[in-house]
């Protein structure tokens, strides 16, 4: 029985979605502890079989037991390292805290799709579950098209607006996904094998590696995954589809996604085609790293310029995508160590960012910066949170934000990439900007001083959902207009601010704390990390 | 011309994804995108099917009785193959796998089997391993098939997932038209923009 824990990080979320589906959509009440028991099931295996790696060492499991006959891999293998061990504690984490956080927030903003949200929830993080644990990279891009299929769905249960988003984010994903299978198309061709660790071998045992077609398709598949993860020049769908979705579903994908594809495009440069080649062989890693500073440059100044919250946190998003493609392209230890540590570390602040805005647009009803003034009063707690979050972002210390910068930067350095090095430190003091400003609003400003135009502004807003009802006749079934940022009518009944139940807080508790703890405890998983990287050739 | 008739299906499959792709960009109207979308995610259909294609070569289904008559008759070695049931199915899939590792092992090199059998894809026209090998048949039970006479299974196995995937999407992005045009009363991408206006988010 033991030895079955790792497959049930996968399954646990995907049965618990089809239960929600056979039970949820007769009785509502039992969706969320399904979503919550079967990520909570998801999170302790992975823990599990963490430790058992911890233990023992890289864990391989045989779906329906086909092990490998006759030196070549015959079924579908999952692998679990300390490296995809901490990714896959974090998505299970993560999604397990999202999902608490958004309850209230499902039912008042999407009330006629309840269940739905639950399903498709559960569905996408088993899909990204799946893509962090296999080894098949035929089976990388099935549990991909899963998880952006239930995301498409995900984001456009929101407005009209989320709709085109989604549309949108269709066909980018599409054109993604497909250039990553054309990929894995030219290694097959090459090595007749879609094991990674087979093709790692067929391709240095026989000297394939130099082949043109090698070259094709690690093109083909890093720009697959780089629009599936929003790098800079190809970042267009995501502000839109992650701002103008459900908060829900922004908190639940905005911390996940592109972290997964990063992971995905690191075990890719890895596991498949082997860090000599990339490093030494192909003279890649100055270009690369030159784009990861751009989108670096690129995603700060877009985020300063927005007056907007989500839509600020989600060019945030492309700025911090940057920073790990960067670190995994500057070609060395500290690097790829920084872009690991920093997939956990960004993973975590952007759900406590998404948390935090999340519950003042609830809370104030208004979505633009100034929603923060005066808040600090109102709600202490929310609001020291976003201090500890805020320090994070900007890299200060004992944050985890601090460490995973010390080894970017420490990595660029190495490596002789001042222009990498050079965007970390501009970003730094972007995200200075924005944070600083944001807690002077929350500390120094009264609240009342605008008021009236807080007032206006969420008159106009309730106008343009009554618009957007009357012209979206069909849906009249649907009790609430379309439209995103709603308020909660329980939560500011006299439009007095303040703190929000602990159903919404108690994660964000969390989630700060742990920006602590992995700061503090930051030599550990430094250590783990290398340990995995060590298996693999560094 | 040689060189194009050889490659015939890869280049019709870079085509065909060109065109998707300037349908996906280029046009105005939500639906012809998707129909471009489609026709991407055909053209890659097109080149997974073109790998595992060769000519003349048979169903990989054997089953036992047909495996021992093999040897013997070799040209009628796809006569019975419907008959194969799905537990002898398997485990003559276990066989190939076995004659295919011998075949591997001929050609002394270290690849792995399903390599040699993409490798014998490759060149198809000359197809000189799969004779060299015949001149052993006798010796090994194991190599009573020749994995050269077989279409490569697992192409076209990926295929039917991937065009389950493509149905999937096609049905989720129609649907999301559906929705875009229930809020916005068209169809055409243009129109859309001109009623969100430059800076409004409704």
């Amino acid at each position: 029985m033991a030895d079955q824990i790792p497959v049930l990080i996968i399954l646990a979320p995907l049965f618990g979605g089809i239960l929600v589906l056979l039970l949820g959509l007769r009785y509502r009440s039992v969706c969320f502890p399904i979503a919550v028991a079967s990520l909570g099931v998801s999170l302790f295996s992975a823990l599990h079989t963490f430790r058992t790696v911890l233990l023992e060492g890289p864990q391989r499991y045989f779906l329906s037991g086909w092990e490998r006959g006759g030196g070549f891999a015959v079924g579908i293998e999952y692998r679990i390292d300390q490296i995809n061990g901490l990714v896959l504690i974090m998505i299970a984490f993560v999604a397990l805290l999202s999902v608490i956080h958004s309850r209230s927030r499902v039912s008042v903003e999407t009330p006629a799709k309840v269940p739905q949200v639950y399903i498709l929830s559960l569905l996408l993080v088993s899909g990204l579950l799946g893509m962090t644990i296999t080894n098949d990279a035929f089976n990388l891009y099935v549990l991909l098209e899963i998880s952006s299929l239930s995301s498409y769905a995900l984001i456009a249960i929101g407005s009209r607006r989320a709709a085109l988003s989604a549309f949108n984010y269709v066909i980018m994903g599409t054109i993604g996904a497909s250039f990553l299978l054309l990929g894995v198309g030219y290694l097959f061709i090459q090595t007749g094998t879609l094991n990674m660790q087979d093709i790692h071998g067929a391709l240095m045992a026989e000297g394939l590696i130099n082949a043109p077609s090698i070259k094709v398709a690690l093109m083909l598949i890093l720009i697959g995954l780089w629009i599936k993860m929003g790098l800079f020049p190809l970042h267009g769908w995501l502000p839109n589809a992650y701002s103008y979705a459900p908060s829900a579903t922004g908190t639940l994908m905005g911390p996940l996604v592109t972290k997964v594809m990063i992971y995905i495009m690191i075990r890719m440069m890895v596991s498949v085609f082997g860090i000599d080649f990339l490093y030494e062989q192909l003279a890649w890693t100055k270009p690369v790293s030159l784009l990861a500073s751009i989108a670096i440059v690129g995603g700060s100044f877009l985020a300063v310029s927005q007056t907007d919250l989500r839509k600020m946190l989600c060019y945030l998003i492309v700025a911090e995508v940057g920073y790990m493609v960067g670190g995994a392209w500057v070609g060395n230890l500290n690097g790829m160590t920084g872009a690991i540590y920093h997939i956990l570390g960004d993973a975590l602040m952007t759900l406590c960012l998404f948390f935090v805005v999340g519950i003042v647009i609830a809370k104030t009803g208004e979505h633009r910066l100034s929603a923060f003034k005066g808040l600090f009063k109102s709600m202490p707690l929310t609001m020291v949170c976003f201090v500890v979050v805020a320090f994070a972002m900007i890299g200060l210390p004992p944050t985890c934000g601090f460490f995973s910068k010390w080894y970017l930067v420490r990595g660029g350095l190495e490596a002789g990439q001042y222009p990498f090095v050079i965007a970390l430190l501009i970003s730094s003091l972007v995200n200075a900007v924005i944070f600083f400003r944001l807690i002077e609003f929350a500390y120094f400003q009264s609240p009342d001083s605008d008021t009236a135009e807080a007032h206006g502004a969420h008159g106009e807003s309730g106008a343009h959902g009554d618009e957007g009802e009357h012209s979206a006749t069909a849906h009249a079934h649907t009790p609430v207009p379309m439209k995103v940022y709603r308020v909660d009518p329980d939560l500011d009944a006299d439009s007095i601010v303040t703190e929000v139940p602990w159903g919404m807080k108690a994660p964000l508790l969390i989630v700060a704390a742990c920006l602590l703890l992995l700061g503090i405890f930051n030599s550990t998983v430094t250590a783990w990390i290398a340990d995995g990287l060590k298996g693999v050739g560094f | 011309m040689d060189a194009f008739l050889e490659n015939f299906n890869y280049i019709v499959y870079v085509v065909l994804m060109m065109i998707g792709l300037y349908a996906m960009i280029s046009k105005n109207n939500l639906i012809k995108k998707l129909v471009g979308m489609t026709i991407f995610q055909s053209a890659i259909i097109l080149f997974y099917v073109s790998i595992g294609a060769k000519e003349g070569a048979a169903i990989p289904i054997l089953d036992h009785h047909q495996m021992h008559v093999a040897a013997a008759h070799d040209d009628h070695a796809d006569t019975h193959k419907d008959k194969a049931d799905t537990h002898e199915g398997e485990h003559a899939d276990t066989k190939i796998h076995k004659a295919d590792k011998h075949a591997a092992g001929a050609h002394s090199n270290h690849t792995s089997a399903e390599h040699a059998s993409t490798h014998t894809d490759k060149h198809k026209h000359e197809a000189p391993h799969a004779g060299e090998h015949d001149d052993h048949d006798g010796h090994h039970v194991s190599s009573e098939i020749n994995p050269a006479k077989f279409s490569n299974p697992i192409p076209h196995v990926l295929m039917l997932t991937a065009i389950v995937v493509g149905v999937s999407t096609l049905g989720v992005a129609l649907s999301i038209v559906q929705r875009v045009h229930q809020g916005y009363g068209s169809i055409e991408e243009d129109d859309i923009l001109n009623q969100i206006g430059p800076n409004a988010d409704g």
